[in-house]
């Protein structure tokens, strides 16, 4: 009889120790910071199958929306507990600009990325009934009607950054008109209420029988868009994209992060997701936890410079 | 073939023992998210999504369909019988279904708010269905200086709204539109009113609020009126009482029909939905009634307007998701989200490359309004006889408990639980001051739509000689100018109404 109870004691003790040793053992919390629907809801619920199969537990997707995602990345930093059963969508610039802006509850650096996995460049956008075909077209309109509006997704945002760059290097008269989300841009393009839009890839290639793409903000020209010019070989220098990724409570254990870097990493790899990924426009990244880091230390600077810029327009 | 045909393959394409029971599913978890206070009809389509990627593309949309459809509808079981609103969009139901829940007519309201919801839900498809690809292009027309003007309109129908004092009305719309500017800025992103406190970043969130104020003043009331029999009268058992409502419900058709038209325009607007259609219907049932002096006392046409308007919405919603690829409510959006997931791009082209899908769709969301109607008659009845039956001292902590769940749910975060508890003793106090609840969570509403609106309008209008130009020179906007003026005078016009009638009496 006692022996049986030092055995059984033994067993569980054995147990504990093994589930402690191996992460994960429980469901994981995926916190996107923004409404259901959106381009990281969407890559989060894309993951989700291949993720699960990975590390052979259930990945609980939840919403933490408010303030831009400035409610969620607070608590990131705040209250989540470090132990990588939760981690948090993040979101660049966002996670920039917002701190420089003010009144948020975290700071850049206290967001630990773990992996940046997809990206989506800027492109300048009008509607297919637009006289404008070509970015000439678009210069020549704005000439002739001495200023034009264009739409975009959030205020401060890479869509901002990029409408705001434009103006500045073209020297044109540009209005950018914020709306609350990518999605909610379009129907004032569709309606006309504004003459173009700076979105993101996703969106052109969602509505792609109802807009024109007349160029994107990429270093090199990209697969979905063949025909369309490159803002630099336009002669402006203008590259803007939002990048999205994972980050972890800070004080996170190292080997925690390491599963779950590895993790999604797995997932970048596997071509059913990313055939999936590409064909919604999205474009795939790789920027593993160091690189994450450099990438954000890169940009950090260069959003301060833009911010200094656009201050007082 | 025509869309009449499609129609009819997509009624047959339902009948498979497996379509039909997630069908039913989609309803009982509508009904139960719906009665619930506050999960909405929104939360539930959420949290429901990821379980529908192993369905077929058009398993999966029925299932969330009839799930979004009977949420609406089984909002307002706690509406009526807590004057909780269960989801947004049934803010209205409290005004007249609770009063008829205390005199002992609960059950009779949920037969009203049943039949209703089966009018307006089968008006909104219908609608859908005759004429999607042309209203979307009227919707499309409203842009920020239109959504400026109809925020306002909203803000208006406060004068039909407020029962007694229009003044105090508005100034609780005023303290709404005031708590729906704290947290970031829609347009701008400044961050304001939040006095450093990271939860206020996210602002006043909708549900918190509507929980808050509706549920908690009246809670503490009847734990302050000790006995629950003051609350609730003695059921009075009425047998064929379901037939001569339904008789009575569908004599009443110009109130059906006006609050289904009014449900299923404000669905096609992007960006307005059923919180806004239910309230505007009510005011508009009031204004028209030749009784208005009875609203909120619990009067049938109350329930009617809400009810029918708010399900008419789901389909006007359907209007812009599906043949431009806009949705028309948050539900939508996430509507939206399970499309792309499924590799199906929402727009005209979905139309004619997926009809199969589309009128499946649009075939198992009419059934499951249907169907709606037993399993939520059957749900109502046992929910109607629990809470008149179980004692205060049980229901009083069961209700603050559901309360703060409901809160806690909207984004996992004990924050809204505190903003639910502020505000709703806030509530109780502004309420004995003569502020209800339903101006103030109007203002909540619209204040965004009205900030979003001025703003980009005037951004928009820089290409104006003067910016402001904008908001009166557009069609559009004189028509929501004219009605505000319209709505604004009403109590004067009203009053002269009332002076003229009561000359005759004598």
């Amino acid at each position: 009889m006692k022996a049986r109870v030092l055995v059984a004691l033994l067993v569980m003790l054995v147990a504990v120790f093994a589930s402690a040793e191996k992460f994960p053992s429980k469901p994981i919390t995926y916190v996107i910071c923004f409404a259901p629907g959106g381009e990281s809801d969407i890559t989060a619920r894309l993951q989700q199958p291949y993720l699960e199969k990975i590390l052979g537990v259930p990945i609980v997707i939840t919403y933490k929306e408010g303030g831009g995602g400035a409610v969620g990345w607070t608590e990131l930093v705040t209250r989540a507990k470090p132990d990588g059963y939760t981690i948090y969508g993040t979101n660049l610039p966002h996670i920039i600009l917002q701190p420089l802006q003010g009144g948020v509850g975290y700071k850049t650096e206290q967001i630990n990325n773990i992996y940046f996995f997809q990206s989506t460049p800027c492109v300048l956008a009008v509607s297919v009934d637009s006289p404008i075909k070509t970015f000439q077209d678009f210069v020549e309109y704005v000439k002739k009607k001495g200023m034009v509006t264009l739409g975009g997704s959030g205020q401060p945002s890479a869509n901002s950054f990029a409408t705001v760059r434009l103006a500045k290097l073209t020297g044109l008269k540009i209005t950018y008109v914020p709306f609350s989300g990518s999605g909610t841009a379009v129907p004032a393009l569709l309606g006309g209420h504004v003459d173009g839009l700076m979105t993101y890839t996703t969106m052109a290639i969602q509505y792609k029988d109802k807009m024109r793409v007349i160029a994107v903000a990429t270093e090199e020209r990209i697969s979905l868009f063949p025909d369309v010019p490159t803002f630099k070989e336009l002669g402006i220098d203008l590259v803007e994209k939002a990048y999205r990724g994972i980050a972890v409570p800070p004080g996170t254990p190292e080997d925690v992060k390491r599963v779950l870097e590895a993790a999604f990493k797995e997932v970048n790899n596997n071509p059913e997701f990313v055939a999936k990924m590409l064909e919604m426009g999205f474009v795939i990244e790789n920027y593993d936890e160091a690189a994450s880091a450099k990438l954000v230390s890169e940009l950090v600077p260069y959003y301060k410079q833009l911010w200094e810029e656009t201050q007082g327009k | 073939m025509s869309s009449l045909q499609y129609l009819a393959y997509g009624f047959a394409h339902l009948f498979v023992v497996k379509t039909l029971l997630l069908m039913l599913g989609g309803v009982c978890v509508g009904l139960v998210i719906g009665a619930l206070p506050g999960l909405s009809a929104t939360m539930g389509v959420a949290l429901f999504l990821p379980i529908t990627y192993w369905l077929s593309a058009s398993d999966s949309l029925v299932f969330l369909g009839s799930l979004y459809m009977a949420a609406i509808y089984g909002g307002s079981f706690s509406a009526i019988l807590l004057r909780t609103p269960g989801t947004p969009s049934n803010i209205g139901t409290t005004f007249d279904g609770y009063p008829m829940a205390k005199q002992g007519r609960g059950w009779e309201a949920i037969l009203i708010a049943t039949y209703s919801s089966l009018y307006g839900g089968l008006f909104g498809m219908i609608m859908f269905l005759i004429f999607a690809p042309m209203l979307a292009r009227i919707a499309l027309k409203f842009g920020p200086p239109e959504y400026f003007w109809l925020g306002i309109f909203g803000l208006t129908v406060i004068s039909s709204l407020s029962r007694g004092n229009t003044l105090k009305g508005f100034i609780g719309g005023l303290i709404g539109v005031l708590l729906s500017t704290i947290g970031v800025a829609p347009v701008g992103g400044n961050v304001r009113f939040t006095f450093n406190i990271p939860h206020l970043i996210g602002g006043v969130g909708l549900i918190p609020a509507l929980v808050g104020l509706f549920c908690i003043p009246e809670v503490i009331e009847m734990i302050l009126n000790k006995s629950k029999q003051q609350l609730y009268q003695e059921a009075k058992v009425q047998k064929g009482l379901a037939w001569k409502t339904f008789v009575n419900v569908m004599r009443k058709q110009i109130d059906l029909l006006r609050a289904s038209i009014i449900g299923f325009i404000i669905g096609v607007l992007p960006g307005a939905g059923g919180n806004i259609a239910n309230l505007v219907a009510y005011s508009e049932a009031v204004r028209t009634s030749k009784h208005p002096e009875k609203f909120g006392t619990g009067v049938a046409e109350g329930v009617i307007a809400t009810e029918a308007s708010n399900n008419a919405v789901v389909g006007g919603g359907f209007v812009p998701l599906m043949t431009l690829g806009v949705p028309g409510t948050p539900v939508d959006a996430i509507l939206y989200g399970a499309l792309l997931m499924q590799g199906l791009r929402p727009g005209a082209e979905l139309f004619t490359r997926r009809a199969d899908v589309v009128y499946t769709f649009v075939a198992g969301v009419i059934l499951a309004t249907f169907v709606m109607v037993p399993v939520g008659l059957a749900f109502g009845r046992g929910m109607a006889k629990v809470i008149t039956k179980i004692p205060l001292s049980l229901l009083a902590p069961t209700v603050i408990f559901l309360t703060m769940v409901g809160s806690y749910c909207v984004s996992n975060s004990i924050s809204d639980v505190y903003t639910m508890l502020i505000l709703g003793l806030l509530g109780f106090v502004l309420r004995k001051l003569g502020f209800e609840a339903g101006p103030i969570t109007l203002g909540l509403i619209l204040g965004p739509i009205i900030e979003s609106g001025l703003v980009q309008g005037l951004l928009i209008g820089r290409k104006l000689p003067q910016p402001w130009l904008i908001f009166i020179t557009r069609p559009i906007c004189w028509v929501f100018i004219v009605l505000s003026v319209f709505f604004l005078l009403w109590p004067v016009i009203l009053k002269k109404r009332i002076v003229v009638s009561g000359g005759d009496q004598k």
